[in-house]
């Protein structure tokens, strides 16, 4: 009974004032759909934070120029198995794997196996004391706007990418190679 | 004759040994001058609009990480070669993505960063200010209320109240 009174004294309200009730129906419906954009929002960008590498599915394809002014596009190497290895000269464990990289390239080179070197979030000068430190032979190009860093959502370097003949990813290495990691990878890829 | 020219040739020797001297100060104090450091005060004054590329909310005037490290020499670099302040910043947006900015710049997609806080405060304050308006409404008269069993809600009628009353007292 008191319900019944309550709802005809908002009835009563609303038809007294129709333009009040169909302005707040706008504003409840724009305040709902904004709320749905910003929630709609944070969660992509949550999944994006939270998801980890890319390690499955088409490797994101990327154009890099490399030190040397020369400019290697991913989506042109198929028919050839790819290895991506992000790395900066400031990171302890990417000194760690250089050496053994530069092996494995120097190894594989000649079998249909491109190496190409991002280098993430570094100052040139240090990055090419490093590749020359190190004797660096395959390509190796700075991530301008970390644009490729984000593609593939790298957590930190070093992390090294495998992309097999038909530019699918073949999964992610976190942290330093060590011998045999990237041979038996390389092997099983180039053996499809 | 040949003492007045032994002397002017000496004289002479003077002036250019002189002017050398004045020669070798002048580029000295000028390769001084350029070469005067940058202090850290200046580099930090640019390196706190910028964040740590690695670790996640440090600015770059406070990061320990060898990679900040190496930007504030970067940066050091750029002032000693007479880079301005804007030049330097939009160098680090090109080289390393607008994300090392410590506040994003007000348009485009992260223009969203300043006006949705903002957006949310008045949507708030409006939503709230209605909110409150409805329970004013709402509220019954002074006499209903003094009309009641004075601690009763006033929502509830008397012939509900008494039947409340009955049931409960029923009970006990």
């Amino acid at each position: 009974m008191t319900d019944t009174t309550t709802l005809d004294g908002e009835a009563a309200t609303d038809e007294a004032q129709p333009r009040s009730g169909a302005g707040m129906t706008i504003w409840r419906w724009l305040a709902a759909g904004l709320l749905v954009a910003l929630l709609a929002l944070m969660a992509w960008g949550l999944r994006t934070r939270a998801g980890g590498p890319v390690e499955s599915g088409p490797a994101p394809d990327f154009t890099l120029t490399t030190f040397e002014g020369e400019t290697i596009t991913l989506s042109d190497l198929r028919g050839q198995v790819v290895i991506i290895n992000f790395w900066a000269s400031w990171c302890p464990p990417c000194r760690d794997e250089a050496p053994y990289l530069e092996a494995t390239w120097r190894k594989y080179k000649d079998r249909g196996v491109v190496f190409i070197g991002v280098d993430y979030v570094d100052t040139e000068p240090n990055a090419l004391a490093y590749i020359e430190e190190f004797d660096i032979t395959y390509p190796n190009g700075p991530d301008i706007g970390q644009k490729i860093a984000q593609a593939y959502r790298i957590k930190g370097v070093p992390e090294t990418f495998y992309v097999d003949k038909t530019g699918q990813l073949r999964g992610v290495h976190i942290g330093p190679l060590s011998p045999p990691i990237l041979d038996n990878k390389i092997e099983e890829l180039l053996a499809e | 004759m040949c003492l007045l020219q032994a002397q002017r040739q000496a004289q002479m020797k003077q002036l250019s040994a002189l002017i050398s001297v004045l020669l070798l100060i002048a580029l000295l104090t000028g390769a001084a001058y350029a070469q005067e450091p940058v202090s850290d005060d200046e580099v930090n004054a640019i390196a706190k609009h910028l964040y740590c590329p690695v670790c996640e909310n440090t600015p770059l005037d406070v990061c320990p990480t060898q990679a900040c490290k190496d930007w504030r020499e970067l940066i050091r670099q750029q002032l000693s070669q007479g880079w301005t302040e804007d030049q330097i910043m939009d160098y680090f947006v090109a080289n390393y993505g607008i994300r090392v900015l410590a506040q994003p710049p007000a348009r485009g997609f992260t223009a969203l960063v300043w006006i949705l806080p903002v957006a949310g405060l008045v949507g708030g304050g409006l939503f709230l200010w209605r909110l409150l308006r409805r329970w004013q409404d709402r509220r019954p008269p002074a006499e209903s209320v003094a009309a009641g069993e004075g601690a009763a809600p006033p929502d509830i009628e008397p012939e509900v109240l008494a039947r409340i009353e009955q049931e409960v007292e029923s009970r006990f």
